[in-house]
């Protein structure tokens, strides 16, 4: 428990001494919430669609938990090529908790910066359905923060370069976010779009945090919940196999 | 009869097509000061690599300490501490968070931390830079912090990969003092590599040389010297090793890299 404690704590304290990376991380999920919250608001309003801005909020928030938690990884590079991964794999610990404490950290930060970008959208009108429902949007986010600090993890394991992890992220998480239902409601896309987003994981994450939210809902809360558990174990194995492999 | 610590059996290590170490065996005793030394790219950090766990070999047997380094990871983990070739402490933390880390990874007992965090940065004189960030260490005050920090768990082997690469002579001298006196008083094994032969000749109490990822040679500098009928020990590892300039990369291993091979091969 204590060397998956101090792990944590040394992401922590890496996020907290760097000032510029939480601006830098939310700024671009806030420039979303303007830009299109505002920009396509009165096109989507006209449409018949009601608030647009209300529509995009849980979309906007698992954006910053995408970017935040999958760019992570990074940080497990950074470790290869600086040099402390060896120090911590030669250590008398198992990869398992060295891969947990160090995850953690990142999940507890990408969940930190979700919950900026979740407070600054009250600032821009925001409002949320049920109050009542608010302690399960924070238990998605938990969820999704660790999935995807997992998935993020588990494809850092697996490259060397800096330029390699880049590009498989834009390769994954662009897609991944636009053909998930973050932007746009799924009710009346093309029969193509609908496929592939119902087989995209994150549409069920968007899903669910909009019922969270908003209490509404294309698949149910149900499937929502069921495939968000589904992805977080098949991403956490993952991260734990790959980590397992890395050869220092 | 002393005790053997370190014992390689028949060590073999390869990437894929090439072999980068080739069925070596070699034993060093409790309290010796080994040295190995090699061209660039002759197998070393290879080495010291399985030795210290981080990579699997692909056939051969390694003891550390009595413990089968494949088999029984974490107790080999336990008896030895490494001052790696590259610097492994993470800049953005202090000096002092790096110690406490180290003290949490190998299960130090929480009321020895502290006191054994102030002894072992006083000794390399960084106690007073204890909370500054690495980041703004120098080259010579990060080694220092990575022998006080791989000392902390009292292991029974140091291994030091080119501890004194890029480092003035001040600091040379200071590290190899220390470390003498770590195997004078305690009894501590160190094994460790070089490129620098008088520092070899200077400290091991033994010497083995790898090229091509076989060992060539081994025994102390005198034993060498009538082996080759030479003089000096530089002129023993040129007569063994050749004298032509090496890249990474040795003819045995058709012009390809050792480092860019463990990357690239498919172990994972």
């Amino acid at each position: 428990m204590s060397v998956i404690y101090i792990l944590w704590h040394r992401q922590m304290k890496r996020y907290i001494r760097s000032r510029s990376r939480i601006a830098g991380a939310i700024g671009q999920p806030l420039l979303f919430l303007m830009a299109l919250g505002y920009g396509l608001g009165a096109v989507y309003e006209k449409a018949g669609e009601g608030d647009y801005l209300q529509f995009l909020v849980p979309g906007i928030i698992v954006q910053t938990l995408l970017f935040s938690g999958v760019f992570w990884g990074i940080q497990i590079l950074f470790d290869k090529r600086f040099g402390f991964l060896k120090e911590m794999l030669v250590a008398p610990v198992s990869r398992t908790r060295i891969l947990l404490g160090n995850a953690l950290g990142g999940a507890t930060i990408s969940l930190i910066q979700a919950l900026l970008v979740f407070g600054i959208s009250f600032a821009l009108g925001f409002r949320i359905d049920n109050w009542a429902m608010v302690p399960l949007a924070f238990a998605i986010m938990l969820v999704l923060s660790v999935t995807l600090t997992s998935f993020g993890a588990a494809i850092a394991s697996m490259v060397d370069d800096f330029q390699g992890f880049q590009g498989i992220n834009n390769f994954l998480i662009f897609p991944l976010f636009f053909l998930s239902s973050a932007l746009y409601p799924l009710t009346d896309v093309p029969r193509v779009l609908q496929i592939i987003s119902s087989v995209n994981p994150l549409t069920y994450s968007v899903d669910g945090l909009r019922w969270a939210l908003l209490g509404q809902s294309h698949f149910g809360i149900g499937i929502d919940l069921a495939v968000m558990a589904v992805t977080m174990v098949a991403c956490v194995a993952f991260a734990v196999n790959r980590f397992n492999r890395i050869q220092a | 009869m002393s005790k053997t610590i370190i014992e390689a059996k028949d060590v073999v290590k390869r990437f894929g097509k090439i072999t980068a170490v080739d069925g070596i065996s070699f034993k060093v005793k409790k309290g010796e000061i080994f040295a190995f030394l090699g061209p660039n790219g002759a197998g070393k950090s290879t080495t010291i690599s399985m030795l210290t766990t981080m990579l699997r070999p692909t056939s051969g047997k390694l003891m550390l300490n009595g413990h089968d380094v494949t088999k029984d990871q974490n107790s080999a983990r336990k008896s030895f501490g490494i001052v790696f070739q590259d610097p492994a402490v993470e800049e953005e933390l202090t000096a002092y968070e790096n110690m406490r880390i180290h003290a949490v990874l190998y299960a130090v007992p929480k009321p020895e931390q502290s006191d054994s965090i102030e002894k072992l940065l006083k000794l390399v004189d960084l106690w007073e830079r204890r909370d500054s960030l690495v980041r703004t260490y120098s080259g010579g005050m990060r080694r220092r912090l990575e022998i006080a920090r791989g000392l902390m768990h009292h292991p029974k082997i140091l291994f030091l990969d080119e501890p004194t690469l890029g480092l003035d002579t001040q600091t040379r001298n200071l590290l190899w003092d220390y470390v003498r006196k770590l195997s004078e008083n305690e009894g501590m094994t160190i094994f460790f590599t070089t490129h620098y032969l008088d520092e070899a000749e200077a400290v091991a109490g033994k010497i083995a040389i790898i090229d091509h990822g076989k060992i060539v040679a081994s025994g102390t500098t005198a034993q060498l010297a009538k082996k080759t009928g030479t003089k000096s020990l530089e002129d023993a590892y040129l007569q063994l090793t050749g004298s032509t300039v090496r890249d990474e990369a040795s003819k045995g291993n058709n012009g390809l890299n050792v480092r860019s091979a463990n990357r690239n091969s498919r172990l994972r």
